[in-house]
């Protein structure tokens, strides 16, 4: 899937907003399904804060990451604009403690 | 054939796998809306030596550049394990 330039942009640009920035099902308070669900409790449990981005409300976004980040599947952590992983990537950081280190070590 | 099986032998094969399992846990999500589009939600364990040395976003690429054709069809979510021999040896039960 090819990606316009306007929107690698967009996608930067929202990647950039946050030092933490999730894209997601649904929001933190909501989450629409279980892996992005997964991944707001595994980030609520470290940090108080971090950007979600509701893919639904957004089908230029929630195409667009995917394509952005090669990587078929929601949600995305994004860490000061690297991609991070998905559920199961967040998790088996979380478990090991690595994750914990690069949210909360200095930029 | 049933598409686990098909699934889990493209896995085999694509990464010379010692060991593979593909578990359908699609009745565990009925009703959400990927499984009304005809998607499962399958959960994967692949061990191969391929795996090697590389980080566990390489991996899951890797696995999922080979299950391009089915991400967004047959397959709706697709939870992964990707080890390489010595970590499932070390994962295993005794």
């Amino acid at each position: 899937m090819s990606l316009d330039d306007p929107t690698r942009q967009r996608l930067q640009s929202i990647i950039d907003s946050g030092t933490v920035v999730l894209f997601m099902k649904g929001n933190r308070q909501m989450p629409q399904c279980g892996f992005s669900a997964q991944v707001v409790r595994i980030l609520d449990s470290l940090i108080p804060d971090y950007t979600t981005v509701d893919v639904l409300a957004d089908s230029e976004v929630r195409h667009g990451i995917k394509a952005y980040s090669s990587w078929p599947t929601i949600p995305q952590l994004y860490l000061r604009g690297e991609f991070v992983g998905g559920c199961d990537i967040v998790t088996e950081m979380y478990q090991s403690g690595e994750l914990r280190n690069a949210l909360t070590s200095p930029a | 054939m049933d598409r686990r099986v098909r699934i889990e032998e493209k896995l085999r094969e694509s990464f010379a796998a010692s060991y593979v399992l593909v578990v359908d846990e699609s009745h565990h999500h009925v009703g959400h809306s990927g499984v009304r589009d005809g998607g499962g939600h399958f959960r994967a364990v692949v061990v191969s030596e391929r795996f090697e040395g590389k980080l566990l976003v390489e991996r899951q690429r890797l696995v999922y550049a080979v299950l391009a054709e089915e991400m967004g069809n047959d397959i709706h979510a697709l939870s992964m394990q990707t080890l390489t021999p010595a970590q499932w040896a070390e994962q295993r039960p005794q």
